[in-house]
Parts: structure tokens; C-alpha cells; sequence
């Protein structure tokens, strides 16, 4: 499969890269970090970009490092690195969980974290988990820097908030208190294939009750889905087996899954709530003290 | 050097440079050309196999700077610079590659076609590990498919490809 022709730019500055997405109408010049999505699609002529701006040699972009009591993962940092990296257990256990269950390993050497977020594919992994941690996408564009927090970056399949000209810039994860933890659970029919279903999950502890919860859900809905009832439900509570059974409960009443190659309704439902339960039991024992 | 295909005339083009199993290789290419066809249609080299052509098979995994990539899934230009690892680059002066002599010696192909995938993949595996368990082996080959289902007699030959790297057997 050919893509169409494009006009391929390798600035090796982000300052290069806005000027040269600058120099096209809007959304006629498309950022290209992993590859992984955007390829494909163009293989496919689902996108036919004028222009191609590779920041894969914007060396300022591929970082990630501890911030804030947070971390920041800057936009050419790969699944890859994800997974092998020391940062993310304990408090981040939900990213770590997640990076090794995203595609497979050749294409996690090459896919970003902030690509996929960008991509805003209804069924990516790492949508749920920031919704469920807790995240801001920070973006350049020509008027300059902004954030967006998670909760307001997708706003269809497909599609996001963030303007044509706006290179994803980095992830931020907001500080998640000194004693949190979380998981990440998806089912897959195989390696490599899309989620089933996902159930990105996230508690932060204050004095022996829930004082935050996150909860996140993958390919049950025209984008990943925050659980918000459930969270509502786990908040300030004890977590016993009567408030897991609740918040998984509303967790499933959450998503909006179609059938489908993969399974049913009540079957991806189910699920939901299943790992719901699980995730929660998991993120609790594995939270940091 | 054999240049097979050239760009049309018109077409959107830019001259690259890529070190290929160590020779640095330029041509004139249309930005659009993925690395795969790059190496299997502009420098003739069809070690490097399509399969699926939708970053799913990994028949067409080559190694970019020491790294597994699935070269249907780059494109050409973005490898400018860059260093690349074919099939045809495993073999030495000296002979096979421990690699190649392990799948040759365990049968660890049938039709063959996944096999340069495989192997690309299990060099950087055996760089980074160098004595993987089944699982980790498993694990690293997750990413390719075998559509004899071979993989028995693959995790073999990767055991046995560690087994000569590491020094144990000759």
C-alpha cells in the first residue's frame, strides 16, 4: 500500500516545527513522532497530509523525568521506554501496567505515549490511563504554550480539542499523592490486537479512606470513558467489598460498548465490571505507603 | 549500485543516505517510499520480506540504529542517517550468524517467510538478554507471526542461538 505524496520536513527544533506546520492551511501539515497510527492511516489514504513534519530528531521533546511530585513525558518518549522505566511503579503503577499491554513490542519501540493521545483512537490504552491517574497535555502552538487537562482533550473518535497548527508538546502527570497506586487491565484477543476492553484504575489514600479515584475505560465508547459515578462512589469511602461491588457496578453502567467482532454488550459490560473489581483490589494492595 | 525503480517524474523527492549492513547507500526517493520498499525494490535487497503490510506480521522487522521496527511502517526517509540492520546483514566473513546457525540447525522455519523477521528480532533480543527464558523469549517475539505456527522449534533455536553467543557450545 502507497500513501499519497506528501512534502516530508525534519526540523530538529520545536520552534522549526510550528514554523513550518505555519507555512500550510490548517490541518494540512501533520505531526509525525512514532508513526505507528498515522502510517498505517496514510497507507490506508484515511490521511492524505500535505506535509509531514517528523519531530522523531527534536531532541528536547524526548524526555521524562520527575516533576513536581508528578512526571512529565515528553513527546518522543516511546511505549518502550515506558516499560522499561523505573519511574513507573508504585504511585504510577497504572503507566507501568499499561506500557508492556500496548500493541506489541516492535511497534512499542516505536509509538509515543503522547502520539496516542493525540491519536485519540477510542480504543488506545493510554487515554484511560491518564483519565484515571490524572493528566494535562501541554501544546504549542503559534500563539504559544497551553495545557489541557485530560478530562477535556477527547472530544470524539478520532478527534480532539487540541487546534491543527498545536504540536503535543508533553504529558504531565499531576502529582498523585504520597500514598496511591494503581492498574491496568485489558483484554485482548491477541497481541498486538486492539483492546476488548480496558480498565485503567487509579486510587490516592488519605488517612485510610479513598481521597481521590480515577477510573478510566478503553473501547466502550466513541472515546475512552472516565467512570465518573464510580469515582464519585469510591471517594471518601472505605474500600470494602460493598464499595468495589458499587463502583464496579456503576463503572459498567459507564461504558457504552457496541457489539462486535470482539464481543457482545452485556458481554464488554461485564467485563468492565469485572476488572473494575480486580483493578481496585490490586490498586489498593499495590499502592505506596 | 542497482537502482531498480526511480521516482517518477514530478514526484515529490529527496536524496537520502542510509548505512545498510554497514555500506552507506544513497538514492534520489520519493519521500512517500516506505524503508521496506526501499530496501527490497530501490537497492534489490528481498531478504526483508512484506507479509501483512499493516504493522501486524512483523515479516518485514529490520533493525533501525540496533532497534526492531517493522519497515513497512517507516518511512524511507526518516531512516536518513540513520543505520540499518537487514537478514543480509548477519552473515560475516566468518559465516552465518550464531542466529542463522541456530534456526538452521533447531528447524526453526518451515516456509521461511517470517524467518528474517524472527531473527532480527531475536539479535537485538540476545544483544539485551543474553540468556532469556522461554517466557522472555516469547515475550520479545510477541510482535511477530509464524503462520506455520512453528514457534516450538523458534524458541529453540533462540536457546540455541544464546547457547553459541554466550559461549557455552561452539
Amino acid at each position: 500500500m502507497y500513501p499519497a505524496s506528501f512534502e516530508y520536513f525534519a526540523p530538529t527544533t520545536l520552534d522549526e516545527a510550528l514554523e513550518i506546520i505555519g507555512r500550510y492551511d490548517e490541518g494540512e501539515a501533520k505531526v509525525l513522532a512514532g508513526g505507528q497510527s498515522l502510517i498505517p492511516l496514510m497507507k490506508l489514504r484515511f490521511a492524505s497530509p500535505r506535509a509531514l513534519v517528523d519531530i522523531n530528531g527534536v531532541s528536547e521533546l524526548d524526555t521524562m523525568t520527575e516533576a513536581g511530585g508528578g512526571l512529565r513525558i515528553g513527546a518522543l518518549t516511546r511505549h518502550k521506554e515506558c516499560e522499561r522505566s523505573e519511574l513507573l511503579h508504585g504511585r504510577f503503577g497504572a503507566l507501568g501496567d499499561a506500557a508492556p499491554q500496548i500493541s506489541d513490542p516492535i511497534v512499542r519501540n516505536r509509538g509515543t505515549v503522547c502520539g496516542s493521545l493525540a491519536h485519540a483512537d477510542p480504543q488506545g490504552d493510554w487515554g484511560s490511563v491518564m483519565l484515571a491517574v490524572g493528566a494535562d497535555v501541554e501544546a504549542r502552538g503559534p500563539d504559544g504554550a497551553r495545557t489541557i487537562p485530560i478530562e477535556e482533550l477527547f472530544d470524539g473518535p478520532f478527534t480532539t480539542t487540541l487546534a491543527p497548527s498545536e504540536v503535543v508538546t508533553a504529558v504531565t502527570i499531576r502529582d498523585p499523592g504520597a500514598k496511591s497506586g494503581g492498574t491496568y487491565m485489558k483484554l485482548e484477543r491477541k497481541v498486538g490486537d486492539f483492546a476488548t476492553v480496558g480498565v485503567a484504575v487509579h486510587l490516592s489514600f488519605d488517612n485510610g479512606t479513598v481521597g481521590r479515584a480515577g477510573i478510566g475505560l478503553t473501547g466502550v465508547g466513541p472515546t475512552n470513558v472516565k467512570a465518573t459515578a464510580a469515582e464519585a462512589a469510591l471517594v471518601g469511602a472505605t474500600l470494602d467489598d460493598a464499595t468495589i461491588e458499587e463502583a464496579a457496578r456503576l463503572a459498567a453502567e459507564a461504558a457504552e460498548p457496541h457489539d462486535d467482532v470482539r464481543g457482545t454488550v452485556e458481554y464488554k459490560r461485564n467485563v468492565v465490571r469485572v476488572f473494575t473489581e480486580r483493578g481496585l483490589r490490586k490498586a489498593a494492595e499495590g499502592s505506596t505507603s | 549500485m542497482t537502482e531498480v525503480i526511480a521516482p517518477l517524474e514530478g514526484a515529490i523527492t529527496r536524496p537520502i543516505t542510509i548505512d545498510v549492513n554497514g555500506t552507506p547507500r544513497s538514492a534520489v526517493v520519493e519521500t512517500r517510499l516506505l524503508l521496506v520498499h526501499f530496501l527490497r525494490e530501490t537497492l534489490g535487497m528481498t531478504g526483508t520480506h512484506i507479509g501483512c503490510d499493516t504493522t501486524s506480521c512483523g515479516a518485514c522487522t529490520v533493525l533501525l540504529d540496533g532497534v526492531p521496527v517493522k519497515s513497512c511502517t517507516v518511512f524511507a526517509v526518516q531512516a536518513e542517517g540513520h543505520d540499518v540492520t537487514t537478514v543480509e546483514g548477519l552473515e560475516s566473513a566468518d559465516g552465518l550468524h550464531p542466529i542463522q546457525q541456530a534456526f538452521h540447525t533447531e528447524h526453526g522455519l518451515q516456509c521461511g517467510f517470517c524467518t528474517p523477521g524472527m531473527m532480527l528480532t531475536s539479535a537485538a533480543l540476545l544483544r539485551d538478554n543474553p540468556n532469556p527464558t522461554d517466557k522472555e523469549i516469547r515475550w520479545a517475539l510477541s510482535g511477530n507471526v509464524c503462520r506455520c505456527t512453528g514457534y516450538q522449534n523458534i524458541v529453540k533455536s533462540v536457546h540455541a542461538a544464546a547457547a553459541i553467543l554466550t559461549g557455552e557450545v561452539s
